[in-house]
C-alpha cells in the first residue's frame, strides 16, 4: 500500500481550475517534492490531501484510508505543516505542544517526553516557557514543525517550509527533513526552489496551472530537461569560439557583448574545462556565471515534450 | 473514533480559548463593560422593586458574556493564521465550535455570579436555586451558539462580526422583557418577545428569584432547548462552508 494515492484530483474556484486532474502516488519512505512557481496549485492540492479542504472530484488515499470518507482517521496519522500557518503566539512553546498532543489525543505522560525530546532536537529547549510572540521567524518555523510531529506521523506534510526564512534556518530545517526521512517518515514537500527539491527528494512532480508536465528523480528529471543551463564567461582577451565548441558537454556556444554564454548539461564541468582551457593559453577569466533555468522554462521544456 | 475522545478534544479547544480569549479587548468591551453600562443607562431614576432589575441584569448579563467569546475566536484565528493548523487535526468542525462554545459557557456561568452576587448583597432572595442554576447554563449554552452563527461571517475582522452581533443583539435586549415585564406589554409586543431567547431565560430568572414569571418553567426550557439545537445546528453548517474561505 502506497503513503499516498491521488485520483483524478480536482478543485475549482469559480471557473478557474487550480488543480486539474492529477493522478500520482506517493510511496513509503520516499520524499516526494511538489515543485512550482507561484500560483501553480501547490497549496491546494496539499490541502486537499490533508483534508483541509474538499476536493471538487476525485479520491485521496492516506495508507490505504480515504480522507473525504474518514477524515478524522486519516488525519491522525499525518502531521501537517501549512504554508502560512502560525503557533498560537499568546501561548508559551510548551502549551503549543501540549495543545497539539490533546487534538491528537496523545496520553500526558508520552506527550511530556515527546515534547521535551522535540524542544531539545529543535533547540527550542530554553525557551519552552516563553510566549511564541516573542520567537524569531526562524524559531517559529520550527515550532511548528515540531507541532506537527507531536503525534510522531508516519506521512508529514511540508508546505514550502522554508520560504522566506534565512539560510541557517532553512539548512537547518532541509537537515531536519533528511533526517526524518531517515527515521522511516514519508514526506510529502512543496517548494518552488529547485535546488531544494534537487537536495532533498527522491522523486520530483513538477506542477504548473494545475497539472503535473513530469514525475521523476531529481537526475532522471535533469536529463530529461538538459541543455537549459548556462555558464557566461568572458576573458581578457577575445577568444576563438570554436575552441569552446571542442569543449565536452557543450550544447551551443552564444555571444553577447564580450561575454560568452554556453548551454550545457554539466555546467560544473564546463566551469573546470574553462579553468583549464585559461591557463593553458595564458588568459584571465574576467566573469564567471552559471545560471540555473527557471521553473517556468523548464515547466514550458517538459509540456513541450508530452 | 470515539465521541469520547473528541468531546476531550473540545475541552483542548476551550482550554486554549480560555488561555487566549478571556483577556482579549473586544470580550472586556462586549461582554462585560457594555451590559453594565447599557442597564445603568435604562435603569437610573426608574423606580423597580430591587429583584425585578437584578433578574433583568442577570439574563442580560448571561446573554452579553455568553456571547462575547464565540464570536471573538473565529476571526482572531483566521487573522492569526492558526485556523489552518486546527483544520489539518483530527477533530470535526463540531469539535471545534464544541471547544469554543464551552469556553464561552464558563464565561458566561462565571459573570453571571457578579448579578447573583449582587442581588444576594442588595437582600434579594433566590426561591429556586437549581432552577435558576439551569437556567444559567443552559442559557449560556443557547447564547454561545448564538454567538457561533455571528462569527460563521468569513472575515479575519472581529470588529465586522462585533458589529453584526451588535446589531442583532441590541435590539434583542429591548423586545426581552428586561425592562418591562413581557405580561404588561401589548400583544404586538408579547408576539415579538416570544422569538427572543433572552425573554426566556429572563423569565426564568423573575422565576427563581420571585415566581413573577410570565411563561410556565416548562415552556421556557423547553424553548431555551429548541433555540441551542437550532442555533447550534445552523453554526455548523454555517462554519462548515465558511471555514474553507478563511484559509
Ligand atoms: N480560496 C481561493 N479562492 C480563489 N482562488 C484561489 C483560492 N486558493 C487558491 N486560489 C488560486 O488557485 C491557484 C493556485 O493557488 P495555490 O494552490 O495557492 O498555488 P501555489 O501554492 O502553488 O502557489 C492560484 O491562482 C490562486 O490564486
Ligand atoms: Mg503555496
Amino acid at each position: 500500500m502506497n503513503a499516498i494515492e491521488v485520483n483524478n484530483l480536482t478543485k475549482q474556484f469559480g471557473n478557474f481550475t487550480a488543480v486539474d486532474h492529477l493522478d500520482f502516488e506517493v510511496e513509503n519512505g520516499e520524499i516526494f517534492g511538489f515543485l512550482g512557481p507561484n500560483g501553480a496549485g501547490k497549496t491546494t492540492t496539499a490541502r486537499m490531501l490533508t483534508g483541509i479542504i474538499k476536493p471538487d472530484s476525485g479520491q485521496v488515499r492516506i495508507k490505504g484510508i480515504d480522507i473525504q470518507q474518514n477524515p478524522i482517521k486519516a488525519k491522525q496519522i499525518i502531521g501537517v505543516v501549512p504554508e502560512l500557518s502560525n503557533a498560537y503566539t499568546d501561548l508559551s512553546a510548551w502549551n503549543n505542544l501540549q495543545f497539539m498532543a490533546q487534538l491528537y489525543g496523545i496520553p500526558n505522560k508520552q506527550a511530556t517526553k515527546r515534547a521535551e525530546e522535540l524542544l531539545m532536537k529543535f533547540d527550542l529547549y530554553e525557551r519552552k516557557d516563553h510566549k511564541v510572540k516573542t520567537f524569531s521567524k526562524g524559531m517559529k518555523q520550527k515550532l511548528i514543525i515540531a507541532m506537527s510531529l507531536m503525534n510522531d506521523p508516519e506521512i508529514l506534510f511540508l508546505d514550502e517550509p522554508t520560504s522566506g526564512l534565512d539560510v541557517r534556518s532553512t539548512r537547518l530545517i532541509k537537515d531536519m527533513v533528511l533526517e526524518l526521512n531517515k527515521e522511516g517518515k514519508t514526506i510529502f514537500l512543496t517548494t518552488h526552489d529547485m535546488e531544494e527539491a534537487n537536495q532533498l527528494c527522491n522523486r520530483i512532480a513538477v506542477i504548473n496551472h494545475g497539472n503535473i508536465a513530469a514525475i521523476d528523480a531529481p537526475e532522471k528529471l535533469k536529463m530529461r530537461i538538459g541543455g537549459l543551463e548556462w555558464v557566461e564567461v568572458s576573458f581578457n582577451m577575445p577568444v576563438d569560439s570554436s575552441d569552446l565548441h571542442a569543449m565536452q558537454g557543450i550544447v551551443e556556444v552564444q555571444k553577447s557583448g564580450d561575454k560568452l554564454r554556453l548551454y550545457t548539461d554539466e555546467p560544473g564541468r564546463m566551469v573546470y574545462q574553462l579553468v583549464d582551457y585559461s591557463r593553458l593559453n595564458d588568459l584571465e577569466i574576467m566573469t564567471l556565471n552559471t545560471m540555473t533555468p527557471t521553473l517556468e522554462d523548464i515547466f514550458i521544456k517538459l509540456t513541450e515534450e508530452i | 473514533m470515539t465521541m469520547i475522545d473528541q468531546l476531550k478534544r473540545a475541552w483542548a479547544i476551550s482550554k486554549k480559548d480560555i488561555m487566549i480569549y478571556y483577556l482579549k479587548g473586544p470580550v472586556i468591551i462586549f461582554g462585560l463593560l457594555f451590559p453594565a453600562f447599557l442597564f445603568l443607562a435604562f435603569m437610573i431614576g426608574r423606580d423597580l422593586p430591587v429583584d425585578f432589575l437584578i433578574a433583568g441584569l442577570l439574563g442580560m448579563t448571561i446573554f452579553f458574556t455568553s456571547t462575547s467569546v464565540t464570536p471573538v475566536i473565529a476571526p482572531t484565528e483566521t487573522q492569526t493564521r492558526n485556523l489552518e493548523r486546527l483544520a489539518a487535526s483530527p477533530v470535526s468542525i463540531t469539535t471545534i465550535l464544541l471547544g469554543d462554545m464551552l469556553a464561552s459557557v464558563l464565561f458566561g456561568i462565571g459573570i453571571s455570579l457578579v448579578p447573583i452576587l449582587l442581588g444576594i448583597a442588595l437582600g434579594v432572595a433566590i426561591t429556586h436555586p437549581f432552577t435558576l442554576a439551569v437556567a444559567i447554563v443552559l442559557a449560556s449554552f443557547c447564547f454561545s451558539a448564538m454567538g457561533l452563527i455571528f462569527s460563521s461571517t468569513p472575515t479575519s475582522m472581529t470588529s465586522t462580526v462585533m458589529m453584526i452581533s451588535t446589531m442583532v443583539k441590541f435590539p434583542l435586549v429591548f423586545i426581552s422583557g428586561i425592562f418591562i415585564p413581557v405580561g404588561e406589554l401589548p400583544q404586538w409586543g408579547r408576539t415579538l418577545a416570544s422569538i427572543s431567547p433572552l425573554t426566556y431565560i429572563t423569565d426564568l430568572c423573575r422565576y427563581s428569584f420571585q415566581e413573577t414569571n410570565y411563561y410556565s418553567v416548562q415552556v421556557s426550557i423547553s424553548a431555551l432547548i429548541m433555540f441551542l439545537i437550532i442555533f447550534m445546528i445552523a453554526a455548523v453548517k454555517l462554519h462548515e462552508k465558511s471555514l474553507p474561505k478563511r484559509l
